[in-house]
């Protein structure tokens, strides 16, 4: 069952993910990113987090997507043209990409007995143990996190204000 | 509690048919019911002709909309035009799933008043209503029409600056729970007196202004009265359903109202003690049998006066103006509700023994 859902949404998440990149119209693309995070939600449920994904639809697919799709819808956005692409992406975007992916499973292989294994469905962290961890052990990071927030969001007040 | 995965699925299928069957009816009566009552407000009939005291009249307005010509326009986004409206009536059918509608009793392992009892019953509520926002913006971006896109613009904006006080108003109800699942936070305002509705979020959790934040959030997370600029037709002809006609039009307003139920249904357990009687035992039931038809009876009647303060407010309030919306909701309701949990978290602290 679990691993059903587990390939169902999983594929669903990359055929998505290709998706956003292959569509030539951006409310095409906003819209296969809403698809990406919404079965990004279900595999964290699949993992126990049920908070998390109840997190990830509300603020992803919920608030911040229903921005995108509104600037998109307000820009009046039309279809992208087809470039070659620049010539740095060829010579270092993918070699680089290469790289990283040669590094990153090296990683995983060679040290993959050391990582704790999850079988999906195995547990259920609840809301209660979550917030334990967020707001008693980990308070200063969460804290730290809403300041960094915080500037960011006056600096956008700052950057859009007009000039006066 | 040993029950096969077959017997499961098959249960749950025929609760879930039979729940949306009645969501969908009641939603063709609540029409009937708004039409009834408005035309009261401003003294008239209201529908009158079809059955008795118009009673027929849902089953008329169906089969006319099942029968009249879907036009498809030649400028549409097609698949996006398609799926919008899909979308709007989906989100708004699957919000019932996580509202129980009774007390819970059991029957061969099987709660019968809930579809299915989630631990963060709330929070699924709340992101099934922001997906279901897309169905309206997508509408009026693929009908390609200018008064569409508008309502849409409209439409998204609202919500999302809405989405905010109601989450913020519901902290309060939450952190007195001390939970998301929808029966806890009913369980937590049970009384045994005769004046149990004291106990209720409303009065005594003190959460009156938690209320009052959530009812005005809710009308216009909804696109009601007062708050339905994204359909006002005095400007916008209609909004982002006007190139729509037939059963996608029906599906927009089905999703509305459905929108409307589940908004009364929270409303009825968030602050007013869901399916237990206002009166303690009181009129609550003694055997299983009774106490099911009770608790479906009490949450029936306090999901029936929320719809009728919906149409009561439609048929007397003005609609806002756009910048007063906006002000109204970011400057006035997302502060109180902030305030509302700071008091409510300080009342907590120093009313609960510490641990």
């Amino acid at each position: 069952m679990h691993l059903a859902l587990f390939l169902i949404f999983g594929a669903l998440c990359v055929a998505g993910a290709l998706n956003l990149l292959l569509q030539r119209h951006p409310i095409n693309s906003a819209l296969s990113l809403i698809v990406v995070m919404s079965s990004l939600a279900v595999l964290y449920l699949l993992l126990g987090a049920e908070f998390l994904a109840a997190a990830q639809v509300i603020v992803y697919s919920g608030a911040i997507m229903v921005l995108f799709t509104f600037v998109i819808m307000l820009l009046n956005a039309g279809r992208e043209e087809r470039t070659r692409g620049s010539k740095m992406a060829y010579v270092i975007g993918f070699p680089g990409a290469a790289v990283l992916l040669a590094l990153l499973a090296d990683i995983f292989i060679t040290h993959s007995g050391e990582f704790h294994r999850v079988h999906a469905g195995e547990y259920v962290v609840s809301t209660a143990a979550l917030s334990g961890v967020l707001f008693r052990d980990l308070l200063l990071p969460f804290e730290v996190t809403s300041i960094l927030i915080l500037i960011a969001i006056l600096g956008a007040v700052a950057l859009a204000r007009k000039e006066h | 509690m040993e029950t096969g995965l077959f017997t499961f699925l098959i249960v749950n299928l025929i609760k879930i048919v039979v729940v949306v069957v009645i969501l969908l009816m009641a939603v063709a009566y609540t029409v009937l019911l708004e039409r009834k009552l408005v035309g009261r407000i401003q003294n008239r009939w209201g529908p009158s002709r079809v059955g008795p005291f118009g009673l027929l009249q849902p089953l008329a307005d169906g089969a006319k909309l099942f029968l009249k010509e879907d036009l498809m326009p030649f400028a549409v986004e097609r698949p996006l035009y398609v799926l919008a409206p899909m979308i709007a009536l989906g989100c708004a059918l699957t919000s019932i799933a996580v509202i129980p509608f009774g007390a819970n009793i059991q029957w061969h392992g099987v709660d019968l008043f809930q579809i299915s009892d989630v631990s963060i019953g709330l929070l699924i509520l709340l992101g099934i209503t922001s997906v279901g926002v897309y169905g309206i913006a997508l509408s009026g971006w693929s009908s390609n029409n200018k008064y569409s896109l508008l309502g849409a613009l409209r439409a998204s904006a609202q919500v999302i600056s809405y989405e905010l006080a109601l989450g913020l108003a519901l902290v309060g109800v939450v952190m007195r729970a001390g939970s998301l699942r929808l029966r806890d936070i009913v369980n937590v305002q049970t009384g045994h007196s005769l004046v149990a509705f004291l106990h209720w979020n409303f009065f005594g959790g003190f959460q009156f202004v938690a209320f009052f934040i959530y009812l005005m959030a809710a009308y216009a997370e909804t696109n009601r009265a007062p708050f339905d600029l994204p359909e006002a037709e005095s400007e916008l002809t209609a909004g982002y359903h006007t190139e729509y006609s037939s059963m996608k039009f029906a599906m927009f307003f089905m999703a509305e109202y459905a929108n409307m139920i589940t908004v009364g249904c929270v409303a009825t357990l968030l602050f007013f003690g869901g399916w237990t009687s206002p009166f303690g035992h009181f009129l609550s039931g003694s055997g299983p049998v009774s106490t099911a038809i009770l608790s479906v009876f009490w949450f029936v009647a306090k999901v029936f006066f929320f719809l009728f303060l919906y149409i009561w407010v439609r048929g007397t309030l003005p609609r806002f103006r756009y910048d007063q919306l906006m002000g109204f909701g970011w400057t006035f309701l997302v502060p109180v509700a902030i305030a509302n949990i700071v008091v409510t978290g300080l009342w907590m602290g120093l009313s609960l023994p510490a641990h």
